[in-house]
């Protein structure tokens, strides 16, 4: 019972974990949402591929930023 | 000399007017950062050590002014448009949370980001964004401030700008399917 309660307690759907990703770009993250993220992240093929996005993104802004202000 | 050194500095106005345009959305407001910006410089010359680039210190000083514009008009700058309000969400997502459409593979980062076209699909993007997701996007990504400094200058809650900010590149993201990944496929 404890078991399933505790998978219960980490469960997110693409969308929230979506959210949460997000949310990690503006915040650290709490421990129960990283450790959420990480075990779907285990079981879904979709949205290791937004992560990988949403990290392109990030290293893309950054190198935008040079280009912008200094060339 | 500083007549010379005037001449540049005004030679780089056009350039400030685009950026401060593209971060504050609001025409007046950009000619007045880049007006405080000029006179700033101009008065304090001496302040440019010249082993910088002149634009790189005038872009440093422009981004104090444009802070100094979105206080000014904090109430204004954060009014809500239609756009804005609206949730990419729902198109994304069905009801029971799973992807509608998976998310593609964009590859390697340095692939796109060697290349010039791809910053200006990129900040193309950036100008299509609503105007306030666009400008506490701006902020965050050019201004490069966290988000306790957003929520003092601009006067709105740690959650409001969440939510902004996800819509913001949730927005980004669509836009850089469509336009460059879907655009040039690899």
């Amino acid at each position: 019972m404890l078991t399933l309660h505790r998978i219960r307690m980490f469960r997110r759907t693409c969308r929230e974990v979506t959210r949460l990703v997000l949310e990690g770009e503006e915040r650290r993250l709490g421990w129960v949402d990283r450790t959420a993220i990480r075990l779907h992240l285990m079981i879904c093929s979709a949205c290791p591929r937004f992560l990988r996005q949403v990290q392109f993104m990030r290293h893309a802004m950054g190198r935008w930023r040079n280009y912008r202000d200094a060339e | 000399m500083m007549i010379d050194f005037a001449a540049q500095v005004e030679g780089l106005r056009p350039q400030l007017l685009r950026f401060a345009r593209s971060q504050l959305r609001n025409d007046a407001w950009a000619e007045d950062a880049v007006s405080d910006t000029l006179l700033a410089a101009l008065e304090r010359p001496q302040s440019f050590a010249g082993n910088s680039q002149l634009k790189t210190w005038l872009v440093g000083i422009l981004k104090h002014k444009v802070v100094d514009q979105l206080r000014r008009h904090s109430r204004e700058a954060t009014v809500l448009t239609t756009d804005d309000g609206e949730d990419l969400d729902e198109s994304l997502f069905a009801p029971d949370g799973h992807w509608r459409e998976a998310p593609q593979d964009w590859g390697d980062p340095e692939a796109a980001c060697g290349r010039r076209e791809f910053f200006e699909v990129l900040e193309a993007c950036m100008e299509h964004l609503p105007p306030t997701q666009g400008r506490v996007f701006m902020m965050r990504e050019w201004l490069e401030l966290e988000t306790d400094e957003i929520c003092k200058e601009l006067t709105i809650t740690a959650t409001n700008l969440w939510v902004l900010l996800h819509r913001a590149r949730l927005r980004l993201r669509e836009c850089l399917q469509s336009s460059w990944f879907n655009a040039r496929p690899a």
